[in-house]
């Protein structure tokens, strides 16, 4: 039988506050990230177009900039897609509709001659409307899957604690995720907020499974005496194999999404990718840790209490 | 034997039974999203205000008439904002008679009024507003339908969104332009006649007497390619519109060969009326309208009886072929808008979906070969497991008629990696009972008892989560929530049906079981 732990007993908790200062310098690195970097949204957020060109002949980026040239653009951006042949350009809204533009592009690019022959291959448009519309939904869509969770957790668990706990290490994941998006010069478009919206489930996933079991040895007798701390801390240890196996296998899952997936899905993969790093890590270190302090806080000031009023 | 064997071994039968029922043949079971097949995506906004707007004026028509028909003396009757006509008597000596037949129009009611001005205006009910809007989408959703049946499209999806947005999804289209201007013209045609008491210069120059207005003919010129903007001034007053169409048929053009027109026959009221305009218009020019362009303005040399006529305007074969659908299948009630587009061509679909596969294969191998050589023969049952789970995930989306699209394929993908958890789940269960010193079969009843809670637990968060993404996204992030949402679901069923039913079939049936391989 192959083990990777044997009856676990690291001390996970006890060192927290080393954890404490690692998952702040992540936090200072993601909203640093978004603060100075900025996130950039895609058209399906900002409104605009969007041509996929696949030329036969792998073509310059300045010959199909000096193509595109002809025809007003505005602020467009010219990227490679995927492979040497494919290249997407991204026109702001005010470059008008997408009928006129796809046609627009297509003359102009058909003039430069050094191009040679090419297809359009994708072609998408989001109006202002919609676009603000998608703003929305995307801000719901996590803010109901936070609070979706967080009162799943506090019913199942019975503890609003856990609830917010696990909420935080949720939070934490999202923003190294988004802080990584914009370091990487990634898009923020729609695959990528399914994507973290399934981290935040991955995340909660770890969270419950360590929950589960703390619950679980809370009923048994070898527990009692034991303190918040060591109970958390053997819950992590009893469910460390199962942690790391399932990280593993999503880890293996995600990286091949990463590199087999294609350019459209890359984006996507990225962010799950490191989510389930950090979602592991969240876990222990956020989840756990923040429980085990809260729960130590409130013990502490209640025994204050029983002792001033024993004094008095 | 573990109780209930053959029940639990019948109902995983029978499940495998209906999903590859379900399945079979493949290619035709599984809707393929447009990102995967291409086609293209559309969402197109009604501009369902002009259509208040245009029944507003209607009936403003309407009224004006009815009140000179009564010998109501009117100074003007006009719209104002959206839905209020405004009327203007000349004096306010009838304004008794003038009531009585703004009364008749239902649909409105009398606000301020002004008797010693002559002056009232009538609003129109809020209720029937709302009944506008709403038709305005209904017609239009309608008109759109019938006429992509007749440009002929597989397997259109033309659906009402909220209040007033149509979605339009056709799949495998192979050229979007022609197709995004068949659906999205309004295609109201109109039979006027020109102003010729005002000079085109001095219309031209922005002074047009409130009854016209200044329209324009586009001409290319074959050779230079150049457009040629002629203008025109015509009267506002419509006097026949394309709603009184029986027929509409491409021809030949017999004056300009290579070109194509369209002929048209109007209903018997249609042809009653032309009829009527053309005896009493004789040697003036009639000009045929569509959307607001001038396609032509005939002299009208006498009465044109039967019903008949042709428009002309320089098309090739496919556009008149075009125009004739959209004139049989109607005018849009209301001008649509595109506020979203997507549209993805065959050969980016066929890639998509050989990177899917090959992601999805490439993933299912290595947690194969991960999960045989960490459990070994656990491993293998979980393999099974995994096996089920997709066939079962597959089967429900055709069962439901779901959709695949490409990040539904990520969903797939990711299904496969948070199912194998649930089996370690168990396993590492299974693994701590037999630690602590209990024999195989009960540390199998315990490792899966135990393991139950837990994976309900995290099954159903992300399930949660799953169904807000369904709810909140749109389109393709629609397709991944719906493929990780049945997944999710398959998986808690395979995990407690099939993979402890051969847990049960190969250790709970024997005597004695020494070890279990996991």
């Amino acid at each position: 039988m192959i083990e990777m732990f044997r009856s676990p007993n690291f001390n996970f908790i006890g060192r927290r506050r080393w954890a404490y200062v690692i998952s702040a310098l992540m936090l200072v690195f993601g909203l640093t990230a978004l603060a100075v970097k900025g996130l950039h949204y895609d058209i399906d957020f900002t409104g605009g177009t969007l041509v996929q060109i696949r030329f036969e002949q792998p073509p310059t980026v300045a010959a199909i900039r000096a193509g595109l040239s002809r025809v007003q653009l505005g602020e467009s951006v010219i990227q490679q897609f995927g492979d040497p042949q494919e290249y997407i350009v991204r026109a702001p809204l005010s470059a008008g509709s997408s009928e006129e533009l796809a046609k627009r592009v297509t003359a102009a690019l058909g003039q430069e001659t050094a191009l040679g022959k090419f297809e359009l291959r994708r072609v998408e448009f989001v109006g202002p409307q919609v676009g603000r519309d998608l703003q929305l939904q995307a801000i719901y869509a996590v803010l109901f899957g936070l609070a979706g969770i967080l009162l799943y957790i506090a019913w199942a668990f019975k503890s609003l604690k856990g609830g917010v706990a696990a909420i935080a290490a949720v939070f934490h994941d999202m923003v190294f995720c988004l802080g990584a998006l914009s370091i990487t010069g990634r898009d923020f478009s729609l695959p990528v907020l399914a994507a973290l919206l399934t981290i935040i489930g991955y995340s909660v996933n770890d969270t419950i499974v360590a929950y589960d079991r703390l619950r679980e040895n809370r009923s048994k007798f070898s527990n009692k005496g034991k303190s918040f701390a060591d109970q958390m801390n053997d819950a992590v240890n009893q469910t460390l194999s199962r942690t790391v196996l399932t990280a593993l296998t999503v880890f293996l899952s995600t990286a091949i999404l990463l590199v087999f997936g294609g350019k459209t899905l890359e984006d996507f993969a990225f962010v799950l990718f490191l989510g389930v790093i950090t979602g592991t890590y969240s876990t222990i270190y956020i989840a756990g840790a923040i429980i085990v302090d809260w729960t130590q806080a409130i013990e502490s000031r209640v025994g204050r209490r029983k002792k001033a009023v024993a004094k008095a | 034997m573990p109780r209930r064997l053959w029940v639990r071994a019948g109902i995983v039968v029978a499940v495998l039974a209906a999903s590859i029922w379900y399945l079979y043949p493949p290619q035709k079971s599984i809707n393929l999203g447009l990102d995967l097949q291409g086609g293209i995506h559309l969402m197109l906004g009604v501009e369902v205000d002009k259509y208040v707007a245009s029944q507003t004026d209607r009936a403003a028509g309407d009224l004006k008439s009815g009140l000179e028909r009564k010998g109501v003396g009117v100074k003007r009757v006009v719209r104002e904002g959206l839905s209020t006509v405004v009327v203007e008597l000349a004096s306010a000596t009838n304004w008794n008679d003038a009531l009585t037949v703004a009364a008749e129009f239902g649909a409105f009611e009398v606000g301020q009024r002004d008797e010693k001005a002559g002056r009232f205006a009538l609003a129109m009910r809020q209720r029937q507003v709302a009944q506008l809007r709403d038709d305005a989408v209904r017609q239009g959703v309608e008109t759109i339908r019938n006429r992509v049946d007749q440009f002929g499209v597989a397997e259109p999806t033309i659906t009402r969104q909220g209040d007033d947005r149509i979605l339009i999804q056709l799949p495998g289209v192979q050229d979007p332009d022609r197709a995004k201007a068949l659906i999205g013209k309004t295609a109201l045609l109109e039979f006027r006649l020109l102003d010729e008491q005002t000079p085109v210069e001095q219309a031209v120059a922005g002074r047009v007497p409130e009854t016209s207005e200044l329209l324009y003919q586009r001409r290319i010129d074959k050779d230079t390619k150049a457009e040629r903007k002629q203008p025109y001034v015509v009267q506002k007053r419509t006097l026949l519109t394309g709603a009184e169409l029986t027929r509409a048929e491409v021809q030949a053009d017999p004056n300009a060969p290579g070109n194509w027109q369209v002929a048209i026959e109007f209903t018997a009221t249609g042809a009653r009326i032309f009829g009527d305009v053309t005896e009493q218009n004789v040697g003036r020019h009639l000009a045929i309208i569509l959307d607001g362009n001038l396609y032509s303005a005939p002299r009208i040399n006498e009465r044109i009886p039967g019903g008949r006529a042709v428009i002309t305007g320089q098309f090739t074969v496919d556009e008149a072929r075009d125009l004739a659908i959209v004139l049989r299948a109607g005018a849009l009630p209301a001008p649509v808008t595109i506020m979203e587009e997507r549209t993805v061509g065959p050969s980016l679909g066929a890639d998509s979906i050989r990177q899917g596969i090959v992601a999805i294969v490439g993933s299912a191998v290595a947690v194969f070969i991960f999960m045989l050589l960490y459990y070994r023969l656990s491993g293998a049952i979980a393999d099974l497991a995994l096996v089920l789970n997709l066939i079962i995930l597959l089967a429900c989306m055709a069962a439901f008629g779901a959709t695949l699209t490409l990040p539904g394929i990520a969903g797939i993908a990711l299904t496969i990696g948070m199912a194998v958890d649930t089996n370690i789940l168990i396993f590492e269960r299974i693994r701590e009972e037999l630690r602590v010193g209990k024999t195989p079969r009960a540390a199998i009843d315990a490792g899966f008892h135990r393991a139950l809670r837990t994976i309900i637990d995290t099954h159903l968060t992300v399930m949660v989560t799953a169904a807000i993404l369904y709810n909140f996204g749109t389109g393709p992030v629609k397709g991944f929530a719906v493929s990780l949402f049945v997944g999710l679901a398959a998986s808690l069923f395979t995990a407690y049906f099939f993979t402890r039913l051969l847990f049960d079939i190969v250790y709970m049936g024997r005597r004695r079981v020494q070890a279990i391989s996991i």
